[in-house]
């Protein structure tokens, strides 16, 4: 019924320059930056894990869910419940534990979900993961509306998660591994078959393409690499709640993706750290003329989300290519 | 000696009250093209969605290469030999002709998401893959064209590259839906040498509107009108076909 | 469970399924016509209900309120749809999602400068107050009988109007074609402005009229938007009929779920969604 949203899968040679020095600089930052700027930071990175699984989803698959907190946060609570009273758990035994938990909770839905397209796949994602946040809110024995504790960061051995560097740098490279292997997902069969089911489902259906299955997987896929996520916001924040498997922040994650440039990963990875930067702002704005704008920050927020919508809708990455590289050809298509 | 590959037995499609096809039985063999002609609404686009199976028969059976796939998917169907071109051109637009190919030939021969190899190694790396999918590029005429991009493609190249995926696929028979259609003259010319070309090794059907390109290339023709099978025949027995006439063609001289 | 309490829980279902039809009636409506996903349907919602809250400040007459309120959310659909989501049609659903939800943190915010944070009870009318008595010891309010009443009677208001008028053939013809009905000479542009408005008047009465039930507080859009989603995919999009059979089905699952299994209550709703969509990947009835 409509044109569908734009997405950005060739990065031009400039901008993967631009990429690679701004890498750089992210590992070399905890080197001269304060402590709450290295948390932040780090904050940053695991939403930016978060956005790429999604990315897989939304940006290569096509499927846009409204539910994918779900897979997100019932990480962070394995790691709660696998957590004892009095001691850690070890990172190397609960961390593949809780992303089973997202990935057989996203298989058990994507089974489901999966069969609907368009408007009745958006609905039933958003219902499911609704479900799975009233599931833990309304039951005490899964911490209730109060949520639950990390008692103590996951042991890792050779390295230290409570020391702030170290966890930086761990999830650091975990963002590079995941975007090193999606980016390589991208270029094989399967993300290939993914992308033509974005662009033409019917025909993959038709050449013979079995799209259920390839959906499914990249369903299930995308929800364990939410879990890897949602296990570190776990171990860094000390604390899991319902609202982290609610729509809010399944809607906030949608948006993190459109922003930066949706189809390509790098943007999920900008899109991240530039909606938490903004959110960071809209907090801290001024008083004008006696209206206090900081207070209203969602007010502030509705009307840049209708803004990108509008006006960006390659994303911050798909802008910066069309200014970096003027005239540069051909946008959207796999290389021969 | 005729060898059938794709038989329809008593197919009938309802749709409500109205049976948009009504008890046809057709079939269709080896280095033979046999078209369906017939008035808009006649049921010929219907028929074709019936055997490829998007549409499940409300009763009759198909049978592809000798097996039953009555109410089978599409993609099994065409995994079982089964290639198709659409009315209404149906290619990946934002896709360069080379991937268009590539992928369709990537249909029948990559293995399925479960296995793990799968989502590492190149895509391009695939040897068979890419084999066919040269084939299928150069047996269309398209091997110039290979990194347009399909949407920047005219009409007839369009119609090229349908072809061109749905022969990727390696199917024993061919179902074309119009692949004549909003053609200019050397276009159309073009497709008609294909079509000659492939019809040694394929059973075509063939749903057209353009008579002259019909009674060219059909060996054998089947019309329909609402829903049935009025007649079945070669060109000349249609031609001289006292109903058909009334139907369809007019007077003929 | 007694007769009377079986009695009771059935009333509730009823009156609790009829409310969500009048909310998915209108997004399943703006869906099947428009093509237009709205998650901010629910803030309709909330509008009828502060406005329920604001109007019973100032007036004491229910039944004037309601007229008022359905007015004013009627305007308010009205203004919406042609400076805003008339230039979301062509846009794409995840477009749609996304600036719906935006739309959502305006409405709250507004919602929050108009009538604060806070909050408040709205009181049921004096001559609805009091039960009907059913046993020695259970009795049935009035009030819930009332909203039930209001919410059945603009459904067959509904289907009056879908089925028996030009409008309604108007808006059949639209759903099915839309530029067909443009040829037919029928004002497309007037008539998704008046489904939409009757959509947002629909949700808006409905907020209201549950205010003294639920109580009026912030953020109490969400909760119904995605009861209402899941009456919308049960029934299937588009479907009027199919949102009424499964808001009623919703409604006692739900109702009978809080009373029968309360640990799983909240789940149970969406393990019939699951099943539905099992069985029939697109609603019970198609459009």
């Amino acid at each position: 019924m409509s044109a569908s949203h734009a997405t950005t899968t060739h990065l031009s040679p400039a901008l993967m320059r631009a990429l690679a020095i701004a890498t750089v600089g992210l590992a070399l930052l905890p080197l001269g930056a304060e402590d709450y700027t290295i948390d932040a930071v780090t904050r940053m990175m695991i939403l930016a894990l978060f956005a790429m699984s999604l990315d897989l989803l939304q940006g290569v698959t096509g499927l846009v869910s409204l539910g994918h907190a779900a897979y997100f946060g019932l990480a962070g609570y394995v790691l709660a419940f696998l957590t004892p009273e009095s001691e850690a758990v070890s990172l190397w035994t609960s961390l593949p534990l809780a992303m089973l938990a997202s990935a057989a909770l996203a298989l058990l839905v994507g089974a489901l979900v999966v069969r609907t397209s368009g408007i009745y796949f958006i609905m039933s994602t958003m219902a499911f993961g609704q479900m799975v946040f009233y599931l833990f809110f309304d039951n005490k024995a899964l911490g209730g509306s109060d949520g639950l504790f990390v008692n103590f960061r996951p042991q890792a051995g050779w390295f230290d998660l409570d020391n702030r560097l170290h966890f930086f740098y761990f999830t650091l490279v975990c963002l590079l591994l995941v975007y090193g292997f999606l980016r390589r997902l991208l270029h094989s069969p399967l993300g290939r078959a993914l992308q033509g089911i974005r662009v033409n489902e019917h025909r993959m259906r038709a050449v013979g393409f079995n799209t259920y299955t390839h959906k499914l997987s990249a369903f299930t896929l995308s929800g364990a690499l939410a879990g890897l996520a949602g296990y570190l916001w776990g171990a860094q924040t000390g604390f899991i709640n319902p609202e982290l498997m609610g729509f809010h922040w399944s809607a906030h994650l949608i948006m993190m993706v459109i922003l930066g440039g949706m189809g390509n990963f790098a943007g999920a990875i900008i899109g991240a750290f530039a909606f938490e930067y903004t959110l960071h702002l809209f907090k801290d704005l001024p008083v004008i003329a006696g209206f206090d704008l900081g207070q209203h920050w969602q007010l502030v927020m509705g009307l840049f989300i209708v803004a990108v919508v509008v006006w960006l809708p390659q994303g911050l990455l798909g802008g910066l290519q069309r200014l970096m590289s003027r005239g540069d050809g051909q946008r959207g298509a796999p290389h021969a | 000696m005729r060898e059938v590959l794709l038989q329809a037995q008593s197919l009938t499609k309802r749709f409500g009250g109205l049976a948009a096809v009504n008890e046809v039985s057709l079939d269709w063999a080896r280095n033979e093209i046999h078209a369906v002609i017939g008035p808009n609404g006649a049921g010929k686009s219907t028929l074709t969605h019936l055997l490829s199976g998007e549409y499940t028969p409300s009763s009759g059976r198909v049978k592809l290469l000798g097996q039953d796939v009555t109410g089978w998917s599409c993609e099994a169907i065409s995994h079982a030999g089964l290639g198709r071109s659409f009315q209404k051109t149906n290619v990946f637009l934002s896709f360069t002709v080379w991937e268009n190919i590539r992928l369709s030939a990537q249909a029948q021969l990559t293995p399925s998401p479960a296995k793990p190899w799968a989502w590492l190694q190149r895509a391009e790396h695939h040897a068979e893959v890419n084999a066919r999918a040269e084939q299928a590029l150069v047996l269309a005429g398209l091997a110039h064209q290979r990194h347009t991009l399909a949407q920047h493609m005219s009409h007839g190249e369009q119609r090229q590259l349908e072809i061109a995926m749905c022969l990727a696929t390696e199917p024993q028979v061919l179902l074309l839906d119009e692949p004549l259609a909003g053609m200019g003259p050397a276009e159309a010319d073009r497709m008609v040498e294909l079509l000659l070309a492939l019809k040694p090794n394929h059973a075509v059907l063939l749903v057209e509107h353009d008579m002259d390109a019909v009674f060219a290339l059909a060996d054998q023709l089947s019309v329909m009108v609402n829903g049935q099978l009025i007649a079945s025949g070669t060109v000349a027995d249609i031609r001289a076909h006292p109903e058909v006439q009334a139907a369809y063609l007019g007077e003929v001289t | 469970m007694g007769l009377a309490e079986f009695l009771i829980q059935a009333l509730n279902s009823f009156q609790y399924g009829l409310l969500l039809f009048m909310l998915a009636a209108g997004l399943t409506l703006i869906f099947g016509i428009m093509g237009v996903v709205n998650l901010a349907h629910g803030s309709f919602y909330m509008l009828g209900a502060y406005l329920a809250y604001g109007f019973t400040t100032l007036t004491d007459n229910l039944g004037m309120a309601l007229v008022l309120g359905a007015g004013v959310g009627f305007a308010f659909g009205w203004l919406l749809e042609r400076g805003l989501f008339r230039f979301f049609y062509t846009r794409d659903h995840l477009d749609q999602v996304l600036l719906t939800f935006g739309l959502i943190y305006l409405f709250e915010e507004l919602r929050a400068i108009v009538w604060g944070n806070d909050v408040h009870g709205v009181p049921i009318p004096a001559w609805l107050k009091g039960s009907v008595p059913l046993t020695d010891t259970l009795s049935y309010p009035y009030y819930r009988l009332f909203v039930g009443a209001v919410c059945l009677a603009l459904a067959v208001g509904l289907w009056a109007l879908i089925h028996r008028t030009r409008l309604g053939m108007h808006i059949r013809a639209g759903a099915f074609n839309r530029t067909m009905a443009q040829a037919l000479g029928i004002d497309i542009e007037r008539l998704y402005a008046i489904v939409f408005a009757m959509g947002v008047a629909l949700a808006a009465v409905a907020g209201m009229v549950a205010a003294p039930l639920s109580s009026v507080y912030p953020n109490m859009g969400g909760s119904v938007l995605i009861m209402c989603f899941v009456v919308v995919v049960i029934g299937g999009i588009g479907s009027i009929r199919g949102a009424f059979i499964a808001a009623l089905l919703v409604g006692t699952v739900d109702t009978f779920g809080k009373v029968l299994l309360p640990q799983l209550a909240s789940m149970l709703v969406y393990v019939l969604m699951a099943l539905v969509l099992l069985w029939r990947p697109q609603g019970l009835f198609k459009n």
